[in-house]
């Protein structure tokens, strides 16, 4: 396997690396269940969690599975920090420099900016979603869900419904699905599907009823109503009747499908209450997925000099 | 290459150390083998079908990977980590942890972390097939199945049929520093 430096996008990774992410994070979760539910790997590396945008979720699963591996963690939200101030975002980049930490764990609501902190910092950046560009984590730890689920993904099928134009999400999940070989069908109101999805090697449906027998995984997007600065479909009942997934659409998939959302849900609109509940779906798992799959991240960028020889333990 | 056990001595070395296990703790009563990855596992099982023969009890038999306890990891490349089971509780039993060469310690002592974050054994004893010398840490193997005094400059390789489809224990020169041998081997 190439060694990982940063993780910026699912595009710089090959299939090799998804699967040692995901061999990783498979030997990983196990830990959480032990007596006593940390490792002493990372002990002495300094984790830096910069969140310059709200996610409460997303930074208490890169915290604790930092902690697990024994790192220290350092939170840093724009919030009442330096940046509120004003500092420039280089200045920011800087002063953790000066502090010695290890990695930069970081997300920001503007597409680029992990990379852009690439370019200052020669410590691994580990991106946790930026703008509308990527949230690779999220993808890695939603295929490895499924693999769990369902084994290998080469030839499964897909099929992500929802807000594909707003989501980072739908883009990482998409490209890391292609790079293990499944087959992806998105289903969304035509004003929520971007202009470039042509070139993204996927199938588009205009009709979810028609697309769920064949499907072994339906993936709900969240509905952003914060990035919706206009009418992008007419209410959220009509949504619901379209798009969303209800006991009626949950009968339509084959038995052995899951039905999965990144989280936070809107009940009602994207996925009914008791399709949430039931045993189909997988969401709670994921969260708990996404702790190991970021620990495997943060071992993979962090266990040693990237240029070191590779050998057996 | 030089050939230091065939097929045949490490048969025997393993029959031995399964009769001495067996005297040391009076029979296999409250005995966990555990296999350190990856040469390890294979040979911990062998001695738990030994112990099964001689004494007629099963003992089980786990798989532990000490990556995640080693304190050279930040002069390494990542490793890919292996699988970690043990098929019975730890706690007021005898671990016995089973290694194909023990070398400088290193590997043993995070083995050691590792088991005691499973639970709290009654004792941990250490089986080496090889000890090849050069400890960095005071650390000293139970049974060991040879003996081999080594240059540092030595690599050690103990093949099994479950993994390297032959048994055979083997010396080859490395130009590799020690460093970078000792996760190999230790």
């Amino acid at each position: 396997m190439r060694p990982l430096r940063d993780l910026i996008s699912i595009e710089d990774l090959d299939p090799s690396q998804v699967l040692a992410v995901l061999d990783t994070a498979e030997q990983l979760l196990p830990i959480a269940d032990r007596r006593r539910n940390s490792v002493p790997t990372l002990r002495g590396k300094v984790v830096c969690n910069l969140f310059l945008e709200d996610s409460t979720r997303t930074r208490i699963s890169f915290d604790l599975a930092a902690k697990r591996l024994s790192a220290e963690v350092i939170n840093f939200s724009a919030k009442g920090s330096s940046v509120s101030k004003g500092e420039s975002f280089k200045d920011t980049a800087l002063t953790l420099d000066a502090m010695g930490v290890d990695c930069v764990v970081v997300r920001s609501g503007s597409s680029g900016a992990p990379l852009q902190l690439s370019r200052y910092l020669e410590v691994p950046i580990l991106n946790a979603g930026d703008g509308w560009h990527q949230h690779p984590t999220q993808a890695l730890l939603d295929v490895f869900t499924m693999r769990r689920h369902l084994g290998e993904l080469a030839g499964r099928h897909v099929v992500v419904v929802g807000d594909v134009l707003h989501s980072r999400v739908a883009r990482s999940e998409v490209q890391a699905l292609k790079l293990l070989g499944a087959r992806v069908t998105l289903v969304s109101p035509p004003t929520l599907l971007p202009p470039s999805v042509a070139s993204w090697g996927v199938e588009v449906a205009g009709e979810l009823d028609a697309v769920l027998p064949d499907a072994d995984v339906v993936y709900l997007l969240r509905v952003q109503r914060e990035r919706m600065h206009r009418a992008f479909f007419p209410t959220s009942r009509e949504y619901a009747r379209v798009w969303g997934v209800d006991e009626r659409r949950l009968a339509l998939l084959p038995e052995h499908a899951i039905v999965m959302h990144p989280g936070p849900m809107n009940r009602g609109v994207e996925i009914t209450a008791d399709v949430a509940d039931s045993d189909r779906a997988v969401i709670v798992e994921q969260v708990t997925n996404g702790i190991a799959v970021r620990m495997a991240c943060l071992y993979l960028l962090l266990s040693g000099d990237a240029d070191a020889t590779e050998g057996s333990a | 290459m030089t050939q230091l056990l065939s097929a045949d001595d490490l048969s025997r070395a393993l029959k031995r150390l399964a009769h001495e296990l067996l005297e040391a703790n009076h029979g296999a009563d409250g005995l966990v083998l555990v296999g350190i990855q990856t040469r390890g596992v294979p040979l911990a099982r062998r001695l738990a079908a030994l112990i099964r023969d001689i004494e007629g009890t099963e003992v089980p038999a786990g798989a532990l990977d000490v990556t995640l306890y080693r304190d050279d990891l930040t002069r390494r490349g990542p490793l890919s980590l292996g699988e970690t089971r043990v098929p019975a509780s730890v706690d007021g039993r005898t671990v016995v942890l089973v290694d194909d060469v023990l070398y400088t310690g290193r590997t043993i002592r995070a083995a050691m972390e590792a088991v005691l974050e499973l639970g709290r054994p009654a004792r941990i004893r250490l089986v080496a097939l090889v000890d090849r010398g050069h400890r960095e840490l005071p650390i000293r193997a139970d049974h060991v199945g040879k003996n081999l005094p080594t240059s540092a400059g030595d690599r050690i390789r103990v093949l099994v049929e479950e993994v390297d489809g032959r048994d055979e224990v083997v010396s080859e020169p490395t130009s590799e520093s020690p460093a970078v041998r000792e996760g190999d081997e230790a």
